[in-house]
């Protein structure tokens, strides 16, 4: 058993899967895991407290002793209830955001299945999240539960559309579904990023704007977390959920943020990139992924512990009266600079 | 013009959210203000009233009270007790009981204004909690100055010396150790 032979070995399809599987299990269970522990470190931060500081040096084993409460508990199935899709829900949440990850490149060529379709699938998978909250809140039996799924659902629907036209928009600019693809094309130093890319499209800066702000709403935070408004619907969606249940929602929540920023970070800041075309290749793509994506995460526990909840109305006017004429303009003007050097080509 | 003001609107409204953002980033990169209180506590403000105690006197390291009993009749409440007893040697009396029923105290001052020796004060210490009854209605005032000036004696082994012995020749010299216990034998 050498060296080589164990390269070999590893990297027979099937094993490869199994291995990228069980590093984006892991991943996206430690990140689950200390995203909570930043979250609470980040909201301390913000309002000048340490956050938790017991546990292990500086609070570093909260993770450990939250997990070990939750799994300690016993999950009731409260009577009334729809058994098997009360079960089945937490099991829904967690599955989309393992499958998107299995398309997202970390690196150059760090990437368990790179499809030519990859854009698609994620978008696909990640709108199974929504019903699963909704599913989750519907079986619970609980009108709390129930308010909060229909909420989850208006609110995905309504932030659904922009985010897709600006999808589209990128798509346009791109051409490609491929997300390796779509990095290799941001190539070469931050101005070549599809966020600074105004040459294309003088609005793309607000493109990603609007990205950004979808992907808070789609996943559910604040300010925009009417689905689990603490002070209106106790827990929300999963307010009969006890244990790691409960534990398995909060989680897919953090795993929701962390694809809806390695997802901006593919789409506009590009991904493993350098952006300075130095200090890239090999191990640095990774680097330089992670680095953005958790930039993105940072913002994101900044913005929670900035604004406050917003109305449920306020909501979705954001997105209906602004969010959705904005990304149809910029869709426009994308359109209208990629053909008008066409149509002046014939005259 | 609706539509003029609509994006106005918009503008102004992401400019502000921008503003929010830049603020709550300024305090997050402030030092933090918690105080860690079992680890770490506060110093109580001057006019913090606790239950009151006996001042120790940092010359004799005794109590400067001689129960003239102003105290007991200055209180509204009736919750003080004092006895006092005249030593050989002293001029006046000094005190050997000196009881307070903190569950009915009000904590007004009259006793501490009525002390013609400045022999009261209000303490600063809030840390009381017990199971026993007797620890708040029977507070042994003396037994806590007694504690108090065990480990003052400890902590200012000079300055308590050079009263006592007053030998201006030689403040500094290395001879506070007997005079140090002489507070604690009497």
């Amino acid at each position: 058993m050498n060296w080589t032979a164990a390269m070999n070995f590893l990297s027979i399809e099937p094993v490869r899967l199994l291995l990228y599987l069980v590093g984006i299990c892991a991943f996206v269970g430690a990140n689950a895991a200390y995203l909570v522990l930043a979250e609470r470190k980040g909201a301390g931060r913000f309002q000048r407290r340490p956050g938790p500081n017991e546990a292990g040096w500086g609070g570093v084993l909260q993770p450990v002793a939250d997990g070990l409460k939750l799994m300690a508990k016993q999950m009731i199935v409260p009577p009334g209830t729809d058994r098997l899709l009360f079960r089945a829900a937490p099991l829904m949440v967690m599955a989309p955001p393992l499958l998107c990850l299995a398309t997202i490149p970390f690196g150059e060529s760090i990437v368990a299945r790179n499809l030519n379709i990859g854009l698609l699938f994620v978008f696909a998978f990640g709108s199974i999240n929504v019903m699963a909250l909704m599913l989750g809140g519907w079986a619970s039996r609980n009108k709390f539960a129930i308010i909060s799924s229909a909420r989850v659902v208006s609110q995905s629907v309504a932030y659904e559309i922009p985010m897709l036209l600006v999808v589209i928009t990128v798509l346009m600019v791109a051409g490609t579904l491929d997300l390796q693809e779509l990095i290799v094309q941001q190539a070469g130093g931050f101005w070549h990023w599809n966020l600074f890319k105004v040459w294309v499209n003088p609005l793309m800066p607000v493109t990603f704007l609007i990205f950004f702000t979808c992907m808070l709403a789609e996943t559910n935070r604040a300010p925009f977390d009417m689905a689990e408004a603490e002070s209106e619907l106790v827990a929300g969606a999963f307010t009969e959920y006890g244990g790691m249940g409960f534990g398995v929602f909060f989680m897919a929540e953090y795993a929701n943020i962390v694809v809806g920023c390695s997802l901006a970070t593919v789409m506009f800041l590009g991904g493993w990139q350098s952006p300075f075309g130095a200090l890239s290749g090999g191990l640095w793509g990774p680097v330089w992924f992670l680095a953005k994506m958790y930039a993105l995460i940072f913002a994101v526990i900044w913005i929670r512990w900035t604004f406050p909840r917003t109305q449920f109305y306020s909501l979705l006017n954001l997105s209906w009266k602004i969010l959705i004429p904005l990304s149809l303009v910029t869709l426009l003007l994308t359109g209208a600079m990629i053909k008008l050097p066409l149509l002046l080509e014939l005259f | 013009m609706s539509l003029f003001s609509a994006v106005r609107e918009t503008f102004v409204g992401i400019k502000s959210l921008f503003t929010g953002m830049r603020i709550t980033l300024g305090e997050a990169v402030k030092p933090n203000i918690t105080v860690q209180y079992p680890h770490e506590t506060l110093k109580m403000a001057d006019r913090f009233r606790g239950h009151i105690k006996l001042v120790l006197d940092p010359e004799t390291g005794k109590s400067r009270c001689t129960a003239c009993n102003l105290c007991v009749r200055a209180c509204p409440s009736g919750c003080i007790e004092v006895e006092g007893m005249k030593r050989e040697g002293e001029k006046k009396k000094s005190v050997t009981e000196y009881n307070l029923d903190f569950t009915t105290c009000s904590l007004c001052g009259s006793c501490i204004e009525a002390c013609p020796s400045d022999a009261i004060e209000f303490s600063k210490d809030y840390n009381k909690v017990s199971l026993n009854r007797a620890d708040f209605d029977h507070m042994d005032l003396v037994k806590k100055l007694e504690a108090e000036a065990k480990v003052w004696a400890e902590t200012h082994p000079s300055t308590s010396a050079a009263p006592a012995e007053a030998n201006p020749v030689a403040p500094t010299a290395p001879e506070p150790k007997p005079a140090a216990e002489a507070p604690k034998s009497s």
